[in-house]
């Protein structure tokens, strides 16, 4: 009977979902211009609660401050509080209430992550695009270089740069963008090499344009789409890597809060058969399915396929 | 699973012969393969559905080839794969009937119509290279249909499959099949592929352009080995093309279709002699249009003296031989030869993208850098280039407006007002509305559109000289025709010099002052149009000029009977190297 009733509630939980992602994209459409209705229309449901979700998440982290109830590092009553009127998750080991650091760990870790892949994509992008269109000798020293920081396992290698440069914010940034940029160099690359034949590519050229205007207006824009694509993805390992580093101590440092850490912090909780340790967990569960949801309908627009 | 056993040919005999003018109404009325009525089949583009095909009606009797003729987006490959109950991923068959051999294709499910494709109706696509998986040899790719089909063994079909190569007159037929694709030429594969369609002994084959990416050399052989087979083995065909000449050599009767609806369809001679619709007559005008010769220069600088230019891309292998030949003001000099004779590779050499290993380019008589990116950019605004494909030469997410503004801005400093005055005086000149395009981005222009903002992209810095690279081979003749004028008129008020390389030699007459053909890299000859088109040639030349096909269905059996069928394209010349005239 439990196995039914489960199973009912999972039904529902996705109904819900898709019923929320519909009503997503009926509001994106009416409030959008002609042209980006247009796309949105496209849209499956699975993409619209993925966009929903994001949406959320990104309100959350932008207004952090005015949702949460309590301060991020307040302690405000003794550990392990149960659910409650006053603390809807209960507190945490230290006092402190789980839903505002629910809250602000959407800042913290949803934000450095953005600002990492960002950083990853834009370094990743040009040198890869520069290297297809030098090509030669260029090509090959920057590809085997990054061949070198690639063979390296990325969790012991940033593991590593932040035992030896310290584990701060900015620290940590720099090493998970720089590892993250070898895989996007490896895509910007392959991508970029069939754009540089193009004729309008050699038409660029001959007209005397420089490099950077090669890169940025000419290549740039038409491998932008599978690029896209993989900022999705790679903002999801990105993020799962920060939380993995913030389990084992070596990410975000306290008292800030950061879904990893959280799980760590809590998990004693586990064992009573409280399950809010695993709300922080489900929460990057979440936003990670979200953006794949929108990644898979964007590479599906990429591909040109009609169906 | 079975496939309709129908072999039995009366299975369809009261089909009502509402044929309207059928070149072999002679007591063949009963005898029809293939009848199609009332198509109507519509695309998906942007969410809604658009016409692509509205009410053609088509038959096709046993042995019969009727020609399918129209520009591009006509709806013929539509129209030829509906033939076989085949729509393309976002098209549907709304409408219609189409019954092959008493079948209803419309009613029969996915298997039976597996197992009549292949087996019964064939299809030959436009480019053989991308057609052939390159990972399987021929001989592998050839029996597949039949093995699948079991209509033979595999040895069976490897014997077969060298008979059909030797009567397709393929060199060295009986391990010819042990090739890989990329190890046989162009024409070679065509013609592999027209074998490979004669597999399972078809009673209709489609062939959609077989012939369009060849040269013209290249091409006779392939349509001569159709042409043969297709009669020896009294096959059904619908042959499909935009060449007027080449489906005048292959078809019975011609069907001329416009924007999915069909103008007319007439017996071959009938229709060639006498076309009755006005947009027919002007498919067959286009061809006689010609430019008034301009007199040879002398005494004056040319404005590019190409001189004694060797290249190539590797050290060891020189692509061009000692090439030289000088570009007048205001002349037009057209380079002609196949693919391979180093046309494409002299425009590099001019442009700069290819330095020369030996010989240089000069401008206005100083010799250019050999490099591109050691000229300074007055002397790279001079050079500019128009190219064969319009789809890659446009950054297809830059708006007209910075497609053609650029150059503009780069060489001439313009900004603000005057730039955006000087580019909708550029779109004018090009004949199309400021107000219409500026906006719009590649995609939503059609190819001649397109070539006409390459061709403003180039006269938008204001050169003294453009090379213009096949510009009008992929359009469809009527738009092709528009641009020749255009590039006409454009010289005329701008003083340009054209360096035209081309493979088609209609173009060249309608509009080279001077001609230089090119044949493996050497320059065979050169000289004023007048002169080229007369005899004496040089028999490279000649070679050529007898190669491009006439409006007169004789000429393939003309040509024939006077070379001899072991005598064409590739085979004549490599009789002629053999010969030692090159």
């Amino acid at each position: 009977m439990a196995y039914i009733l489960t199973l009912f509630w999972v039904i529902v939980a996705v109904l819900v979902s898709l019923g929320a992602g519909w009503c997503f994209r009926a509001a994106l459409i009416q409030i959008s211009g002609p042209n980006m209705a247009k796309i949105y229309r496209t849209a499956p449901l699975t993409a619209s609660f993925g966009l929903l979700v994001i949406v959320i998440y990104i309100l959350c982290a932008i207004f952090a401050p005015l949702i949460a109830p309590y301060g991020e590092a307040e302690i405000l009553s003794g550990g392990y509080m149960p659910w409650s009127q006053e603390f809807w998750l209960g507190t945490d080991n230290l006092g402190r209430d789980v839903f505002s650091r629910l809250i602000y760990g959407a800042r913290n870790t949803v934000g450095i992550a953005f600002l990492t892949t960002a950083l990853a994509f834009i370094f990743g992008t040009i040198i890869g695009i520069y290297a297809a269109l030098r090509g030669g000798f260029i090509d090959q020293v920057l590809s085997r270089l990054i061949d070198v920081l690639m063979a390296i396992p990325s969790l012991i290698f940033s593991l590593l740069m932040l035992t030896i440069f310290g584990t701060n914010v900015l620290t940590l940034v720099i090493v998970i963008a720089t590892i993250d940029s070898t895989r996007v160099f490896r895509i910007a690359r392959a991508v970029a090499l069939n754009i540089v034949q193009l004729d309008y590519i050699e038409a660029a050229k001959l007209r005397g344009e420089n490099t950077l205007y090669l890169i940025i207006r000419e290549i740039l824009p038409n491998a932008m789409a599978p690029l896209a694509a993989e900022f999705g993805l790679r903002f999801c390992f990105v993020f799962l890597m920060i939380s993995a580093l913030s389990f084992m101590g070596l990410g975000l440092q306290p008292p800030l809060a950061d879904w990893g850490s959280m799980v760590r912090d809590n998990a004693d909780l586990i064992s009573f058969g409280d399950i809010t340790p695993l709300i922080p967990a489900g929460a990057i569960a979440l936003l990670t399915i979200a953006v794949n949801f929108v990644v898979d309908w964007m590479l599906h627009r990429a591909s040109g396929l009609k169906d | 699973m079975k496939p309709a056993k129908s072999s039995s040919t009366k299975a369809n005999t009261k089909t009502k012969n509402t044929a309207k003018n059928t070149a072999k109404a002679d007591a063949k009325s009963d005898d029809i393969l293939l009848q199609m009525r009332n198509i109507h089949i519509k695309g998906k583009s942007d969410e809604t559905w658009i016409d692509i095909i509205n009410g053609v009606d088509l038959d096709l009797h046993r042995g019969e080839v009727l020609g399918l003729i129209g520009e591009s987006g006509a709806g013929k490959s539509t129209l030829g794969l509906a033939a076989m109950g085949f729509c393309r991923d976002g098209c549907k068959i709304t409408e219609g009937n189409i019954s092959f051999d008493g079948m209803d294709l419309m009613q029969l499910d996915k298997n039976a119509l597996r197992e009549l494709r292949g087996r019964r109706i064939a299809y030959v696509a436009q480019s053989a290279a991308a057609s052939f998986n390159p990972s399987h040899k021929l001989l592998d790719q050839f029996c597949e249909a039949p093995l699948i089909h079991n209509v033979m063994s595999k040895n069976k079909a490897s014997e077969y499959a060298v008979d059909l190569y030797n009567r397709m007159n393929l060199p060295f037929p009986d391990v010819f099949g042990l090739r890989y694709p990329h190890e046989v030429s162009g024409g070679q594969l065509q013609r592999a592929m027209t074998a490979m369609a004669l597999s399972c002994r078809p009673d209709l084959i489609i062939f959609d352009e077989p012939t369009t990416a060849l040269d013209v050399t290249t091409q006779i052989e392939v349509l001569a080995a159709i042409k043969d087979i297709v009669k020896e083995f009294n096959t059904a065909a619908i042959y499909i093309s935009h060449d007027l000449a080449v489906v005048a050599q292959m078809a019975d009767r011609i069907k001329v279709l416009l924007k999915g609806d069909e103008v007319e369809q007439a017996p071959t001679e009938v229709m060639l002699k006498k076309p009755t619709e006005d947009y027919t007559k002007s498919l067959w005008a286009v061809r006689e249009y010609a430019r008034k010769e301009q007199p040879a220069v002398k005494d004056q600088t040319p404005i590019i003296s190409i001189k004694g230019v060797t290249a190539g891309y590797h050290a060891s292998v020189d692509v061009l031989r000692d090439v030289s030949f000088d570009i007048h003001k205001r002349r037009t000099v057209a380079v002609v030869g196949e693919s391979g004779s180093g046309k494409s590779t002299t425009a590099r050499v001019v442009t700069g993208l290819l330095p020369p290993r030996i010989g240089t380019v000069e401008y206005q008589g100083d010799a250019l850098p050999s490099s591109y990116q050691a000229r300074s950019r007055e002397q790279l605004r001079h050079i500019q280039m128009i190219y064969q494909m319009a789809d890659t030469a446009l950054n297809p997410k830059l708006r007209i407006r910075d497609l053609i503004s650029r150059p503009a801005r780069m060489y001439l400093g313009l900004t603000g007002k005057a730039l955006e005055d000087r580019v909708r005086d550029l779109l004018r000149m090009i004949e199309m509305e400021p107000d219409q395009f500026i906006d719009r981005l590649p995609s939503e222009l059609s190819g001649g559109q397109k070539q006409r903002i390459g061709i403003a992209r180039a006269i938008a810095a204001e050169p003294t000289m453009i090379i213009c690279d096949e510009v009008t081979s992929a359009l469809d003749q009527l738009v092709a025709e528009g641009i020749l004028k255009l590039l006409d008129r454009l010289q005329s008020e701008l003083d340009l010099s054209y360096m035209f390389i081309t493979h088609d030699l209609a173009t060249v007459r309608a509009i080279a002052d001077e001609v230089v053909v090119m044949k493996d890299g050497l320059v065979v000859e050169q000289g004023i149009k007048s002169k080229m088109f007369k005899p004496p040639h040089h028999p490279y030349t000649e070679l050529l000029l007898g190669s491009v096909p006439e409006m007169d269905p004789k000429w393939l059996d003309k040509l024939l009977d006077s070379r001899g069928k072991d005598n064409l394209g590739d085979a004549a010349i490599a009789k002629m190297k053999g010969e030692g005239i090159s």
